[in-house]
């Protein structure tokens, strides 16, 4: 019967419909897969000369990298122990839980060379899991954001309300265990500003705090964890708590405090009074105090080009192995006896 | 209406107390055993005994789930991935504080992937119920009583109703042919949806039923019908028709099977048997064999890994977390004073720090459930199905002239495709394309054509001799300009052809012998009315070779009807065609255990012929002593055809005396009409007391074509570290020429034969000591299996090929020896297995899947095939000529061997490398 239906197909002399009868396969370039391809074939010599590329462009780029980071200059200044009284240190937590010892503590601090403004204070704390589970989720970004939300205080256990059940703003043990530490400086007997402003992101400040929020019932529990706040500033103005905000995600980590916008010259002498409030004796944290200028790569980090200039080295090593092996012992390129089969069979 | 309705009540009642009276009769027939207990009554479904034995009604439902199982069936399939159920558990837990992330962004991708796997289920689904439902609503004429046929849908035909099929319909179950409209009640059939083959077949029903030629005649129609148990055996069939009181035996022949097809054959009458799910095609349906790949299986055990390894990470995760919990509190004392440890839930407890790390451990198996590539079945299902449709698309794998497409029928095993290690391959359909053409004979000790097969071409290029019969082709071709070349038929021999037989020494023989050619076979003559041209409708290609040849050399079979053969022949007295018919009194049918087939027809003369034609072997030992005579001639010249890759026949007759044809005959129909198991023995053992003292003709060759481009194909699969292994049932020496001509085995090839067939054990069979005979071949075997071996490692720049016999191959598969074989055939660059059975070829794909642990791919095309497909790695069917099964089992068809190229070569090559980059 195929017979038949080709025969009354052409008999009605229309080649069309008896082409469509058939099973043969619609013709496209892309069924028959007859689209242009690219496929670059490893030779020797593309190899080589993409390794040689590599490393020339890696090298100099490492090499500048690590210039840079060399000129930054960064003093770094630990002072949780020293900061506690001869008398108390072995009780450094009795120390920091009594609020009638006074906290105030003196640094002085050697600029071993000349620092350009801005220099950049940041706290440095050790030990500190801000990436914990439990702490990260304890925040309501809604609360935050929103002042018809002040009441919203889901996900922020265990500081949601304070003991007779009012809702606390900003609610959450982020908020709750704000550092409080703080600094001045003097360069001899001028006190060197430390501007605060502008240290956190523009986004968090205009979109994630609202600047109707204002804080409530803030530190008024019978546990009182860090920092109180103006209660007459908005959110969005208190800078400090928003860089606390954003969560770090290592237990050893860097905030900014603040700008000091004047330069430092190379020997002077910089007395820093500080207020050591802030309790990382229970937890054997460290604190440190550390001011960095910046270059164009930002702070003091030798990683990024030492990894450049490693990547690069080992692309010069092995277009030289490369090239070496290919002088000494050239292979044919897409010769078939090389094929592991092949090879059993010839070299058994 | 409610007439009507009493009316039919009361016919019930009627119909229930005849119905009784039969199962009286039940009781004393020795019918109705395990296994033999259907019954069905004719023309009577409604009577009390048909309803009570409950068969199913004819809706066929072809669907895998129902509405209501759909769900709970299809989710059981897919949380069977243990990615899945892992998937679920954590979705589960989502929904508990536990969860370190919203329940949303667990369940969701969850429930796309398995909505959109689901989805395609239910849309293949669909489509299934919708065809279902295009079948189960077909119409049927159905005997309502009162002689009045009525349309009905298939579905509502019950066992035991009178169906009336007409021209070109399909039949809608299982029905026993009771009378057509021709007057001897035959019917022809074709059974291409059942296997594929396109020629008619004839059907006949009992003689008792054949005057049931009009509606009328059914009004009073009672018959009970008693036969086997619904089983999914397309080609044989045991019953019996109690018919006014008479017990008449039923074969295939009268059987008309579900979705085949009415031909030629303007109606028919039949009852209904098999039903629904019970006829033998719907019982013969099976599920394509789920195969894994080798990828897949191993994306199983990295997600074992991967599951291990988030187990271990979270485990030591919530050690620490635990450590560290339990510190947080210390002597009253807050560490870690920001988390308020004093002040929380029990997740932090740190005074029950034990089950906060044990709660804690369920989260971070939450957290870390990005390690489990739940999209990867899902983009692995896509890329597949695509990379099917790239190879069901590709041009060069479509065959024009049988308009058939490559079909990749399971879209898992494409990258399998580029990993075959190892070709099992059947020989006939497969590497050559089983049409046959009559080439050479020999009659009566000379032997006729001049004609030269592929084979002998492959040979004479081997031996690097110039073609010696160069001038025979030319002169061939020369002919073929004057005359259309006739399919099937390429004998020149001018001593024979154009009736120059009749000046041969033995013309009389030579008469006989195409005589025997155009009356000993199945075939149906079919004329065409415009040209008068008459083309055959022949069971195996060989057979339409051989009417073929005698029609082209005056010997034209022009009709058949249920007991006549008619020809035109040539008289060679007075040289002019005359018709004669020959009245067909039996025949005995061709199986693949008797290897021949006879007919016995008495000429117009009243004298009484056997003819019969089969393989040598069994033949040669049937001759009778007179009957001999070129006995040696014929040998010589059978091995030289086979030496030329030509199948051989012998042919043979005998004339038989009244008396002895009048015992034959009652045996014979005892035989055929006793209906238990062993009725195929019977009837065997009838066959075979007749089929003695045959006086020898002569032998015929027809060559066995091999498809395009094998040589090429098996060339480039052997460059690309393929083996190549053919089993096939053929002899040994036409599967070396076979293998010889296909390029498998080359000359420079060291040949190692394992054969059976040495003097000693030849000596040992006469003897007929079975114990000794085993013991004897067994020893020989392993004997020349370790030659082989020694050959193999002894020698290594050379390439050998291992030829082996289906005897041999007997023992080498036993447990103890089939190490050693594989042994040694895998060192063998290629492998004969000849005379091979498809239980011996399924073995066979068997121990080199599982002895080398490399990929298998078996080719077939037959259903001697199916097993091996099945059994191998990779089962390809070739949708050739000689049925439908072995692409029912497949797991690709294509049209052609040599398409196997593209598609191992290209397509497998693409697969692979695309999935694997993807993964």
């Amino acid at each position: 019967m195929n017979n038949n239906g080709a025969g009354s197909s052409s008999g009605s002399g229309d080649a069309s419909p008896a082409r469509r009868n058939s099973k043969r396969p619609k013709y496209s370039r892309f069924t028959q897969q007859e689209l242009p391809a690219c496929k670059p074939i490893l030779t020797p010599q593309w190899v080589i000369s993409v390794f040689t590329l590599v490393g020339i462009i890696f090298v100099p780029i490492g090499v500048a990298a690590l210039l840079a980071s060399n000129d930054v200059v960064e003093i770094i200044d630990r002072y949780d122990a020293v900061c506690v009284p001869q008398n108390m240190t072995n009780d450094k937590v009795g120390y920091i839980q009594n609020d009638a010892i006074d906290k105030t503590c003196t640094r002085r601090i050697k600029v071993p060379k000349d620092m350009n403004q801005p220099i950049y204070v940041y706290y440095q704390l050790d030990n500190f899991y801000q990436n914990h589970r439990r702490y990260v989720k304890s925040r309501n970004d809604g609360q935050l954001r929103d002042r018809s939300k002040e009441n919203d205080t889901s996900g922020c256990d265990p500081e949601k309300t304070t003991s007779n059940g009012v809702p606390i703003v900003p609610c959450g043990l982020i908020a709750w265990s704000l550092f409080n530490d703080t600094y001045n400086f003097t360069r001899g007997n001028k006190a060197l500003t430390v501007n605060t402003t502008d240290i956190s992101w523009k986004s968090d400040r205009d979109h994630k705090f609202g600047d109707d929020v204002f804080p409530k019932n803030f530190q008024n529990g019978n546990l009182t964890g860090g920092k109180k706040l103006d209660p007459n500033k908005p959110l969005s103005q208190q800078e400090d708590l928003i860089v606390w905000m954003r969560t770090a995600a290592l237990p050893t980590f860097r905030k900014l405090y603040g700008r000091i916008e004047v330069d430092l010259k190379e020997n002077d002498t910089i007395t820093v009074t500080l207020k050591n409030y802030y309790n990382t004796y229970s937890f054997s944290g460290k604190k440190k105090l550390v001011l960095s200028t910046t270059s164009w790569l930002g702070g003091k980090n030798n990683f990024l080009g030492i990894a450049y200039l490693t990547v690069g080295g080992l692309c010069f090593f092995l277009a030289t192995t490369f090239t070496v092996v290919y002088l000494v012992k050239p292979r044919k390129l897409g010769d078939p006896s090389y094929l592991s089969w092949n090879r059993n069979t010839g070299g058994h | 209406m409610a007439g009507g309705r009493r009316k039919k009540n009361f016919l019930r009642k009627l119909y229930s107390f005849s119905c009784g009276k039969a199962s009286l009769d039940e009781d004393h027939s020795q019918i109705g055993g395990p296994g033999f207990s259907r019954i069905a009554f004719a023309n009577d479904p409604d009577c009390f005994e048909a309803t009570n034995l409950g068969y199913p009604a004819n809706y066929v439902s072809t669907t895998k789930y129902s509405l209501a199982t759909f769900f709970p069936k299809a989710l059981f399939e897919q949380f069977r991935r243990v990615a899945n159920i892992y998937f679920l558990v954590t979705g589960c837990l989502s929904f508990t504080p536990l969860a370190p992330y919203s329940a949303v962004s667990a369940i969701l991708p969850l429930i796309i992937v398995i909505g959109v796997t689901m989805a395609k289920e239910a849309v293949e689904d669909w489509r299934r119920y919708q065809q279902d439902n295009e079948m189960n609503n077909r119409k049927v004429k159905v005997h309502r009583g009162d002689a009045t046929f009525d349309d009905t849908e298939w579905k509502n035909l019950r066992v035991g109703d009178v169906v009336k099929v007409e021209k070109d319909n399909f039949f809608p179950a299982d029905l026993l042919l009771l009378s057509s409209s021709y007057e001897d009640a035959i019917c022809y059939v074709e059974t291409m949806n059942l296997d594929g083959e396109t020629n008619l077949k004839l059907k006949q029903s009992l003689e008792v039923t054949s005057n049931l030629q009009d509606d009328s005649n059914f009004r009073h129609f009672k018959a009970v019908v008693r036969c086997e148990d619904p089983n999914a055996n397309l080609y044989t069939f045991v019953g019996s028709l109690e018919y006014q009181d008479q017990q008449y035996p039923l074969s295939p022949q009268q059987l008309l099977l579900r979705d085949s097809k009415l031909r030629n054959t303007d109606y028919v009458y039949g009852v209904v048997i098999f039903t629904g799910h019970d006829t033998k095609v719907m019982q013969n349906a099976t599920n394509p064999p789920s195969k894994r790949s080798k990828i897949e299986r191993k994306m199983d055990k990295i997600i074992y890994f991967l599951l291990f390894s988030l187990v271990l990470i979270s485990t030591v995760g919530s050690i620490f977390f635990g450590i560290a919990t339990d510190d947080d509190i210390e002597n009253h004392r807050m560490k870690r004073w920001y988390l308020r440890p004093d002040d929380t839930t029990i997740f932090y407890k740190p005074s029950e720090a034990a089950v906060a790390a044990l709660l804690h451990f369920l989260t971070a198996m939450m957290l870390y459930s990005y390690f489990i590539p739940i999209s990867l079945y899902v983009s692995i299902e896509i890329v597949k199905v695509l990379q099917t449709i790239f190879i069901n698309n590709d041009h060069e794998m479509y065959h024009e002239e049988s308009d058939k497409p490559a079909h990749a029928r399971t879209s898992n095993l494409n990258e399998e495709l580029g990993q075959v290690d190892t070709i099992l391959s059947d020989k006939t359909g497969t590497l050559t394309c089983n049409s046959m053409e009559f080439i050479k004979c020999s009659i009566a000790g000379t032997a006729y054509g001049l004609g030269v097969t592929e084979v002998e071409k492959a040979m004479a290029r081997r031996k690097g001799s110039p073609l010696l019969y160069e001038p025979d082709v030319e002169e061939e071709g020369h002919r073929d300009n004057n005359k259309p070349a006739v399919k099937g038929f390429n004998f020149t021999d001018n001593r024979v052809m154009n009736g120059n037989w009749v000046n041969e020494p033995h013309a009389d023989i030579i008469q006989k012998f195409f005589r025997l050619l155009a009356i000993c076979h199945t075939a149906i003559p079919e004329t065409d009315d415009e040209s008068g041209k008459i083309s055959y409708e022949a069971e195996s290609p060989d057979e339409a070779a051989f009417v073929i040849a005698a029609s082209e050399l005056g010997f034209q079979f022009y009709q058949r009807t249920q007991t006549n053969i008619s020809i035109h022949e040539l008289d060679p007295l007075s040289g002019k065609t005359v018709e004669r018919s020959y009245r067909l009194l039996n025949i005995l049918e061709f199986n693949s255990t008797r290897k021949r087939m006879s007919v016995i027809v008495r000429d117009e003369e009243g004298k009484l012929l056997l003819l019969s034609k089969g393989a040598d072997n069994v033949m040669f030992e049937r001759l009778a002593k007179d009957g001999r005579k070129f006995e040696d001639k014929t040998k010589e010249h059978m091995h030289n055809y086979a030496d030329a890759g030509l199948r051989t026949l012998v042919l043979a007759y005998r004339e038989l005396d009244e008396d002895e044809y009048a015992v034959f005959n009652e045996k014979f129909t005892e035989a055929k009409n006793s209906v238990s198991a062993d009725r195929d023995e019977k009837v065997e053992e009838a066959a075979d007391s007749i089929e003695r003292d045959l006086i020898l003709l002569g032998a015929t060759a027809v060559e066995d074509k091999l498809q395009n481009g094998v040589p090429e194909c098996i060339d480039k699969l052997a460059q690309a570290g393929i083996k190549i292994w053919v089993l096939t049932g053929d002899k040994m020496e036409t599967a070396i020429n076979i293998g010889f001509a296909c390029s498998l085995l080359r000359q420079g090839m060291k040949q190692i034969i394992i054969t059976l067939e040495s003097p000693e054990i030849k000596l040992l069979e006469k003897d007929g000591n079975k114990d000794a005979i085993f013991k004897a071949s067994k020893e020989s075997v392993i004997h020349q299996i370790t030659e082989g071996r020694k050959m193999t490692s002894s020698s290594d720049s050379q390439s050998f090929a291992l030829i082996i016999d289906g005897k041999s191959l007997a023992y080498a598969l036993e447990d103890n020896v089939k190490n050693l074989f594989l042994q040694l055939a895998v060192t063998c660059a290629s492998v004969i297995c000849c005379r091979s059975s498809p239980k011996q070829k399924a073995l066979v794909t068997r121990l080199v899947k599982e002895g080398t642990g490399k990929v298998t791919l078996g080719i077939g095309d037959g259903a001697n095939d199916v097993g091996m497909l099945q059994e191998a790695d990779i089962g390809i069917g070739i949708s050739g000529v000689e049925g439908m099964q072995a692409v029912m089992s497949s797991d690709v068809a294509i049209a052609q061997f040599r398409f196997l190229e593209r598609l191992l070569l290209v397509h497998g090559h693409w697969c692979y490398r695309r999935i694997a980059s993807m993964v």
